[in-house]
């Protein structure tokens, strides 16, 4: 093997304290899939463009194939595996996704969901068209956005307590 | 019976069956990142492998040296094409009749071509190990542009079939030829010509593009050399195939090969063929004894695996001056890339082209192709339609509207005058089909009078004149489509790949409790299987939906299949388990009338059970008659509750719809916004309306980005351009339009459900609405056809070319 | 797509960060949001065998305003840009541009500082320093200095910032109250980069120019400051006629390469046509 020294990290991940020995190089997406075996967020395009590998990082969406592990050292992670609610019910926006059609192949929805949580935090009530510029980083081959926009859109209204919307056309 | 007793809606309700917009069983596990695609596995010992591949697009391949990369600590093995040879593995055959180089064997035909296969401990020593691999080339001329394939000096890209002017579809006129596929009466067609009012000629092109699902083509192989066995977890849309297939390449019997495809992420065509990555897992797992993983990256992603379209299509239409038409003539350049390796049905080289007669009762058609090699990617996948249906669409929509224009008649109007008539139905068309139903005129007035057809050609007279007298610099174009797919291959009378024909299956098993579970022989790559199947199960054995389970993709398990494409699912697998289904209630009855102590014949079907005719209060429900099924048998008949169909449909199906595209375009920028795009399809019975709905919505994003710029090119000397996300163009939700979505049923005759099919129909039809949207905005300015795609800069162009920059 | 190996360094201050640097030469690299250099290390165009990580240090985060000067820190993100009332307030073309810069991920990681700092044509913020006439402010072992940004570009990927330098901040002038401003990007698509680009900054004064400022992005290897079309626009009343020399004189200037955006003779109208709606609009903007 190569003489670059391995480094030490440690993270908390979906709550949980995670410590180990990485070589530099390591790709936070590689990192989450081989080394902690989370494999629900995927790797899409590898170029940042698809955001199939959004996690949340210290409250902020990021691409996890463009990130090295060792820039994650001492943050807190949020992947699709800590999305449910605490009780293991699927949270408003699993649900959402689920009720209104939000997916198809299933490959771009951890990061879409991820994505989603971080949006709907920072913009608890969103129009339409700022769901569709918060959700710009992350592509979909299957669904063509318009049930992805109501899936949020029916997680805002569940977490508001306002009137859900009928479910998919 | 008391009044606690469901009512027969509530009965009916609880199964969730046909008709109902049941909401996924899969989302369970998608939603919270607990999908099963392939990347995921793990296995003890896996290692993994990667390609070094081509920089050049026509090369011989002088030396490979692995020295270096084989003294790199966690290099396991370097595969040349040296190796494969020991095992007959080099080339492999195609689809279509050719063969193809697993790794580069002397040259290479296109850029990114696989040369060796590194395999290493992981991913990034592979990574590694693969920039110390030298290889020496030496360059040859590179053949890009089709329409120099065949001429006299150009290049020799093909050596190995030096000689062989017969190929797998006839005679090859040109070193560079691969085949001519010719339907029709020339003759008759001719004579149309001859005769006609008016004529129109085009060269239509559709461009290469590429499937590419959100997850790449990827599999683990992994040989159990004790017990002689190999197991193969791929991103497989045909599992049953690829076994065949790597029973028939290999000495490994078809028994001791295990396909396994686990959740698919997105397949649009890209899933279906063989590819140089899983022979070489296979072979390498082979070598080491243990399991090997190959994934591709994006890049060889968009510039190796299987581009689709590349038609070239010259377009002759006669008509008579009132409109009606009498002929069409067709020829195709169709450019393949260095291999003919297109995912066809074996005996189709352009696939079902020949539907390119349409929604039209043309008396007379006459039809060329000419598949030619070029120094590019082989492939040429059905992408998120029926095989070559969408080139055929695109052609015949984009012929109909140049037609109009020269006729001077409104293009919905002349598409209502030459509709196939309801009572023609079943109709046999001019190249060779016979559609089975349609009523092309109620959907397409439907769709006029829902979007106000005439009042937005009012609009864009209004704003045509306005662009005119310089007020605005906007112009506006309405995009007519009305498309008639053909899918559900196939009837084995004409369809077979690699000589199986291409039935589908299913198996029901109920179990002594009156759950169920099902296999069948698709794989879902998003479209809602383990939801829709279990759907039509419950309506056709009255057994809740959520009883129901189904299973798809593990070849030990799921009788033979041949797999999701073509939109052949619903017609083919789905047929296939309402049968396996009416098998089983068959015998429902018998087991029901021995309970009931009646005549089988004295009972009647009702929503979940047996009933006595005229007594319903006399009934059995499913789960009873299941129980009693294993529990007490009639006298003389076989225990159990479960049935086999092999469903080997007696013709296609033919879907069709209706859509409009109205755009408005920037003429100074380029830049087309889609205002309105609404979507009437006809797919028969309806299964589940809400998945219906999301199928469409996807295929329409699909034609959207292809008739909008998405495309592979190439430049002179051969390398492939913009294979990335950043390039490759997939819309973002910024950039989608709005979908408005409708329907219209006209069952299909012969399908035991009446259902047709729907998941390719959007892409078929959207790109002809989206692409005459651009043209009709052009057409007041003096255009006939602008070629896709329609990018900023090419509409661009093609505005300042008409003169409407000033 | 994996990267080559490195060692990886993690300073805590810009004085530790080019201490590194200087050390290992061209050998180092600095890494800020990642979002460029992650990517051309995954191709293995590029391959530093020192990666010296900029995210621990403290003091190259914050926006603070002294007199007419706004001085962002150069590790502070896109997303922060955006989020900040002060810029929000005296410079609001700092946040129309950051929203039109690649997708809201990498807005969370990608900073101001190593957005002008690499010398990717494609970037957007070098063309509005240079419309704002910022000054980059580069740390090295000798201590500070500060070049302005219309004089930092050389050509793609080089600048004036040397390899044992660091740029640790970018100060802004601030324009005067009711200037008007406008970024008009044309591109393909959510994270594509311009297909053309144009910034402008101007002021009116009874009706005419008393000040404007242009830059154009992506249709040349530098950002470019097109100063000749500024001075044509001063002192005009924006008639047709000026605006079409100004137009005119920016498309002079510009060199833009053919690719999938589209061939150099269609970036070069964009480059012209993003100049003509971007000044309607900061004109619309100062008129209030």
């Amino acid at each position: 093997m190569s003489d670059i020294e391995q480094i030490p990290v440690s993270l908390t991940v979906n709550g949980k304290k995670v410590q180990r020995f990485v070589e530099p190089r390591t790709l936070l997406i590689h990192f989450l899939r081989e080394e902690l075996d989370l494999t629900g967020p995927h790797i899409g395009c590898e170029t940042s463009h698809c955001g199939a590998c959004t996690v949340d990082m210290n409250g902020m969406s990021v691409k996890s194939c463009t990130v090295f592990a060792v820039q994650a050292n001492g943050a807190e992670l949020t992947t699709i595996e800590g999305m449910a609610n605490p009780d293991g019910t699927l949270s408003a926006l699993q649900e959402g996704f689920r009720q209104m059609h939000g997916l198809q192949c299933g490959f771009c929805t951890p990061g879409m969901i991820t994505r989603a949580h971080t949006l709907l935090k920072e913009n608890p009530n969103p129009t339409e068209d700022e769901i569709r510029m918060g959700i710009s980083g992350n592509l979909c081959r299957c669904t063509g956005y318009q049930n992805i926009v109501k899936a949020i859109q029916y997680a805002a209204a569940k977490l508001n307590g306002t009137d859900i919307q009928e479910a998919a056309e | 019976m008391n009044d606690m007793t469901p009512t027969r809606e509530q009965r009916e309700a609880a199964l969730e069956g046909m008709g109902c917009k049941r909401k996924r069983v899969e989302d369970i596990r998608f939603t919270q990142g607990k999908g099963q695609y392939v990347d995921d596995l793990k296995l003890p010992g896996m290692v993994f492998g990667d390609f070094v591949r081509s920089p050049y697009a026509h090369a011989k391949v002088t030396k490979i040296d692995a020295t270096e990369a084989l003294k790199l600590p966690g290099v396991i093995a370097v595969l040349t094409a040296e190796d494969l040879k020991g095992v007959n593995l080099a080339w492999m055959p195609t689809l279509a009749g050719d063969v193809q180089m697993v790794l580069a064997d002397g040259k290479v035909l296109y850029q990114n071509q696989e040369v060796a296969f590194v395999v290493a401990e992981n991913r990034y020593i592979a990574d590694d190990a693969i920039q110390l691999v030298e290889v020496e080339y030496e360059e040859l001329p590179v053949l890009v542009d089709p329409f120099q394939s065949m001429a006299p000096d150009a290049p020799v890209l093909r050596p190995d079939l030096e000689g062989k002017m017969e190929g797998a579809h006839g005679p090859r006129k040109h070193h560079n030829h691969i085949f001519t596929w010719e339907v029709g009466d020339k003759d008759e067609t001719s004579k149309a010509f001859a005769e006609a009012d008016v004529t129109v000629k085009e060269l239509i092109s559709y461009h290469r593009t590429h499937p590419s699902p959100l997850e790449t083509c990827q599999c683990v192989a992994s040989m159990d050399k004790v017990k002689g066995e190999l197991t193969v977890w791929g991103t497989f849309q045909a599992p049953h195939v690829i076994r065949t297939v790597a029973s028939l390449l290999s000495t490994i019997p078809e028994h001791k090969i295990h396909v396994i495809a686990p959740d698919i992420g997105g397949g649009f065509g890209n899933k279906v063929g063989a590819y140089p990555g899983y022979i070489c897992s296979i072979v390498a797992s082979i070598v080491t004894g243990v399991p090997v993983k190959w994934v591709e990256d994006r890049m060889e992603n968009l510039s190796t695996t299987s581009f689709a379209r590349d038609y070239h299509m010259t377009t002759e239409i006669a008509a008579k001056s009132d409109g009606t038409v009498t002929g069409l003539k067709v020829h195709v350049l169709a450019d393949h890339g260095g291999f003919d390796a297109c995912a066809d049905p074996s005996k189709w080289p352009a696939g079902f082209f020949n539907i390119v007669t349409g929604s039209y009762d043309f008396p007379a058609a006459h039809l060329e192709v000419d598949g030619v090699y070029t120094n590019k990617a082989p492939g040429g996948v059905a992408y998120r339609c029926s095989f070559r249906v969408t080139e055929a669409a695109y052609c015949i929509e984009r012929g109909m509207d140049i037609l109009a224009q020269k006729l001077g008649m409104d293009p919905a109007d002349l598409r209502m005058k030459n509709f196939i008539k309801p009572e023609q139905f079943p109709y046999q068309s001019a190249l060779g089909w016979e559609y089975d139903s349609g009523d092309y005129h109620t959907a397409m007035q439907k769709a006029m009078d829902t979007i106000g057809y005439r009042e937005l050609r009012a609009e864009q007279k209004a704003k045509q004149e306005a662009f005119k007298r310089g007020e605005t610099r906007e112009i506006m174009g309405i995009g007519v489509s009305f498309f008639t797919e053909i899918v559900g291959a196939g009837p084995s009378k004409n369809c077979d790949i690699l000589g199986v024909a291409m039935f589908d299956s299913a198996e029901i098993r109920v179990h002594p409790t009156g759950s169920v579970i099902s296999r069948m022989g698709t794989k879902s790559q998003g479209q809602g299987h383990e939801t829709t199947w279990a759907q039509i199960i419950a309506t056709e054995i009255g057994i809740p939906a959520a009883d129901i389970m189904v299973e798809e993709g593990n070849t030990d398990t799921a009788p033979y299949g041949l797999g999701t494409y073509g939109s052949r699912s619903t017609p083919v697998a789905g047929a296939a388990i309402a049968l396996a289904a009416r098998k089983i209630r068959n015998k429902a009855q018998m087991i029901a009338a021995h309970m009931l102590e009646v005549s089988e014949y004295d009972l009647e079907w009702d929503v979940d059970g047996f009933q006595v005719k005229g007594n319903p209060q006399a009934r059995k429900a499913m789960k009873e008659i299941a129980w009693a099924a294993y529990h007490a048998p009639p006298p003389g008949m076989e225990p159990g509750l479960e049935a086999v169909s092999y469903y080997d449909p007696p013709n296609m199906t033919y879907p069709f719809g209706a859509y409009f595209c109205v755009m408005d375009i920037d003429v100074d920028t380029g830049v087309a916004k889609t205002r309105r795009f609404y979507a009437l399809d006809d797919c028969g019975t309806r299964i589940n309306p809400m998945i219906i709905e999301g199928q469409v919505h996807g295929g329409l994003t699909e034609a959207f980005a292809i008739a909008m710029g998405q495309e592979i090119r190439y430049d002179e000397t051969g390398n492939v351009m913009g294979a990335s996300f950043m390039d490759f163009f997939i819309p973002t939700a910024v950039e989608t339009p709005h979908w408005e979505t409708d329907y219209t049923v006209t069952p299909s005759p012969h399908h035991p459900i009446g259902a047709k099919g729907v998941g390719e129909s959007p892409n078929v039809g959207g790109v002809p609405a989206f692409s005459n949207a651009v043209n009709d905005a052009f057409q007041f300015l003096g255009s006939t056809h602008i070629q896709m795609p329609h990018d900023a800069w090419r509409i661009w162009q093609a505005a300042r070319d008409l003169g409407a920059h000033g | 797509m994996i990267p080559g190996e490195f060692t990886y360094h993690r300073p805590s201050s810009v004085a530790e960060a080019v201490a590194i640097l200087a050390s290992h030469g061209d050998e180092a690299r600095p890494l800020s949001g990642g979002h460029s250099l992650i990517p051309m290390m995954k191709l293995r165009m590029a391959a530093p065998e020192h990666l010296v990580d900029l995210g621990g240090i403290a003091d190259l985060k914050g926006i603070a305003e002294d007199g007419d000067t706004i001085t962002v820190g150069a590790m502070t993100t896109q997303h922060e840009l955006i989020g900040s009332d002060l810029l929000g307030a005296r410079l609001p073309i700092i946040r129309e541009t950051s929203l039109l810069i690649a997708d809201p991920q990498i807005r969370y990681l990608g900073t101001l500082g190593g957005n002008v700092a690499n010398g990717d044509p494609g970037n957007d913020m070098p063309a509005l320093m240079q419309c704002l006439n910022a000054a980059y402010v580069l740390t090295g072992p000798d201590g500070a200095r500060e070049v302005a940004a219309r004089e930092f570009y050389e050509a793609a990927y080089f600048t004036a910032l040397a390899p044992d330098e660091i740029l640790t901040a970018v100060k802004i002038p601030v324009p005067p109250t009711g200037h008007g401003y406008a970024y008009e990007k044309l591109k393909r698509k959510v994270g594509d980069y311009a297909t053309a680009a144009a910034a402008v900054v101007l002021t009116l004064s009874g009706g005419s120019v008393s000040t404007c400022s242009v830059a154009l992005t992506n249709v040349a290897d530098t950002p470019l400051y097109a100063e000749e079309a500024g001075s044509i626009l001063t002192g005009s009343t924006l008639d047709a006629d000026t605006v079409k020399r100004a137009v005119a004189a920016a498309e002079a200037i510009t060199d833009p390469a053919s690719d999938g955006r589209g061939p150099a003779e269609y970036r070069i109208k964009m480059a012209g046509i993003m100049l003509e709606r971007a000044l309607a609009r900061a004109a619309d903007r100062a008129r209030g």
